[in-house]
């Protein structure tokens, strides 16, 4: 695919009961890194754990305690901004952000906003074989995460868990590029993607491990355009700010619905008020949370704990040399050297695990059939139990040998599905029993040709018809194949039948 | 810059103390003279200078990715005024 055949998606237009409307949309991604042990401490990152386990007197915030950084976490989120291409800041410092909530023990978050770890970067989102949106990244910075507050047990009480507080956090913030609840979701996407090829963070949104604030406002038509032109906010709306948000359906929702409450508050002449607002997901609507508005202002200062981190070029440019393949290059890949079609490419790409394990059977293969192979049959067959490709029955080799009896046409296409349902249950290797269960496909042109003679012969009134009407020479190919059980050649047969009645 | 009483108050309420308000007034007359006192820093001309960090030349100590630390429930909860099945137990917070 040429880069100029490729344009920027229009942005979603909303009407009004007076107007025609456009939203805007900016995010804040929070997404945990990979490590085993928090951002300042050695205690574990483990997911589940019994309450309270997962906790150093460092993330309690016992007096006296100090923070030591996690080199690892750090290395992280230096590869995330290369992967963004973004800019890398060699010198980066750590604040407080201050504030009182009870699953936050120190009372405040070590965070970076002076000084992010890393700058300036971008994400291609993929709309569609066409239109794709490019979304600026402003900065990315390296926080805490906070503790997990269970509010449903008691009445009267709050049960707090401090064995998430601590952990590190890659904030990735968007600049407002994004113009519509599709493209968000699919930004998301394609970070998840690309934060899970790099292996920075897992991407698992059930456990929260990948979070999202979605900042909302409207304008009318053309104003996007004039803030793009000067960079003045005062083109765009006032925006309101959806907290923590880790499902993809209900990112669209809820800009959906929040989108549609700015319009209305601004059709009827009134205004927005800049707050941070929830999604319920049971009523589908957002609303204020008025809390946290009170505790606003943060009194940021640079954390006295920390030092600030510088880092090396060389160190930098190691890890840069490093980098895995990223899904754009990958894709590309896919289709100039294994001769895919742009959406195959993208739907093998989608996930690395799955990408390796097409690269695994293509290797000296026809890639498009092993892309059909696994489309089809293997990912049809992985939903339909629910299943990871990681914990596919049927492992590359096998599958790569059912596609090597095809190519040399030992079985036939429909053979070889009854061949991938046997692996598929009882496993084994699929060259050994096609020669036990007697699959192989006769190609043997004397052992057809008896079959094909035979029909020809019990059917006369078939032939005469077929004589007058060549469409019904299908109906002897059908009958060959299933006298021999699927297993003749359909070319062969199809040749014969054609030689022996229309000659 | 000097610090008047709503200003005191909001302070206060953000450190989440408790200061009544026949207080307030004396309160804020003593962060004034407090930042009276340090503004005299102002007459320092730091133009082009970094912040000092340090006072030797350090580099941030680093850790590596190994976890060593936690699994002492009893220890972190010691503390706690009120605890249930492992978690600390506090009043009632709701966003």
């Amino acid at each position: 695919m040429l880069d100029n055949e490729i344009s920027q998606p229009r942005p979603k237009l909303i009407a009004g009961a007076k107007d025609d409307w456009e939203m805007v949309i900016g995010m804040e991604i929070h997404a945990q890194v990979s490590s085993k042990a928090k951002l300042f401490s050695g205690a574990s990152t483990m997911f589940g754990a019994e309450p309270n386990s997962n906790v150093s007197f460092v993330d309690a915030a016992m007096p006296g305690m100090l923070p030591v950084i996690n080199e690892y976490c750090v290395e992280q989120a230096v590869k995330t901004g290369l992967g963004l291409n973004a800019t890398i800041n060699l010198f980066s410092q750590f604040d407080r952000k201050n504030y009182f909530y009870p699953d936050l023990p120190q009372g405040y978050q070590i965070s970076q906003l002076y000084h992010p770890i890393v700058g300036e970067g971008e994400v291609l989102v993929e709309m569609n074989d066409s239109e794709r949106r490019t979304v600026r990244v402003e900065r990315i910075h390296l926080e805490q995460d906070a503790g997990k507050s269970v509010h449903d047990m008691d009445p009267n009480m709050s049960f707090v868990d401090l064995n998430r507080t601590g952990v590190a956090l890659m904030e990735i913030v968007s600049r407002p590029d994004i113009r519509g609840p599709e493209e968000a979701a699919a930004y998301v996407g394609k970070l998840r993607q690309i934060l899970r090829y790099l292996g920075t963070c897992d991407g698992n949104m059930q456990n929260g491990n990948l979070r999202a604030d979605v900042n909302v406002s409207v304008c009318k038509p053309g104003q996007y355009e004039l803030y793009r032109k000067t960079n003045d906010f005062k083109y765009l709306g006032t925006r309101c700010e959806i907290k923590n948000m880790n499902s993809m359906k209900f990112i669209q929702l809820a800009i959906d619905y929040e989108a549609k409450r700015q319009i209305s508050i601004l059709e009827d002449g009134g205004e927005v008020h800049q707050e941070t607002r929830l999604y319920d997901a049971e009523k589908n609507e957002t609303r204020s949370m008025r809390s946290k508005e009170e505790a606003h202002d943060y009194r940021y200062f640079p954390c006295p704990d920390l030092l600030p981190l510088e880092l090396e070029q060389s160190w930098v440019d190691a890890i840069k040399a490093k980098l895995p393949e990223l899904p754009d290059e990958k894709k590309a890949r896919f289709i100039n050297h294994h001769g895919l079609t742009n959406y195959d490419a993208g739907v093998l790409t989608a996930d690395v695990t799955q990408a390796n394990y097409f690269e695994d059977v293509a290797k000296n293969r026809d890639g498009k059939l092993t892309a059909n192979w696994i489309i089809n049959e293997l990912f049809g067959r992985l939903n339909k139990e629910e299943l990871i490709i990681e914990n596919s029955p049927v492992k590359t080799d096998q599958l790569g040998q059912i596609i090597d009896l095809i190519s040399s046409k030992e079985i036939s296409g429909k053979i070889a599905k009854e061949l991938f349902e046997i692996v598929w249950e009882k496993g084994g290797n699929p060259k050994d029993i096609v020669k036990e269960k007697g699959m192989a496909q006769v190609t043997d042109v004397v052992a057809i040709e008896t079959e094909v003679d035979k029909i020809i012969s019990e059917n006369p009134d078939q032939v005469e018809k077929a004589k007058t009407n060549p469409k019904l020479a299908g109906w002897f190919v059908g009958q060959v194949l299933k006298a021999t059980s699927g297993k003749a050649n359909p070319a062969v047969v199809s040749e014969l039948i054609n030689k022996k009645i229309f000659k | 810059m000097s610090i008047d009483k709503d200003t005191a108050a909001r302070v206060a309420n953000l450190a989440r103390i408790s200061i009544p308000d026949e207080e307030l007034e004396n309160v804020a007359k003593e962060l004034s003279s407090i930042i009276g006192f340090m503004e005299q820093l102002n007459e320092v001309n730091v133009d082009n200078v970094d912040p000092m960090t340090s006072v030797t030349p350090t580099l941030l100590k680093k850790r590596t990715d190994v976890v060593n630390d936690g699994n002492q429930q009893s220890k972190v909860l010691s503390n706690a005024p009120d605890t249930r099945e492992g978690f600390f137990a506090v009043p009632k917070v709701v966003d």
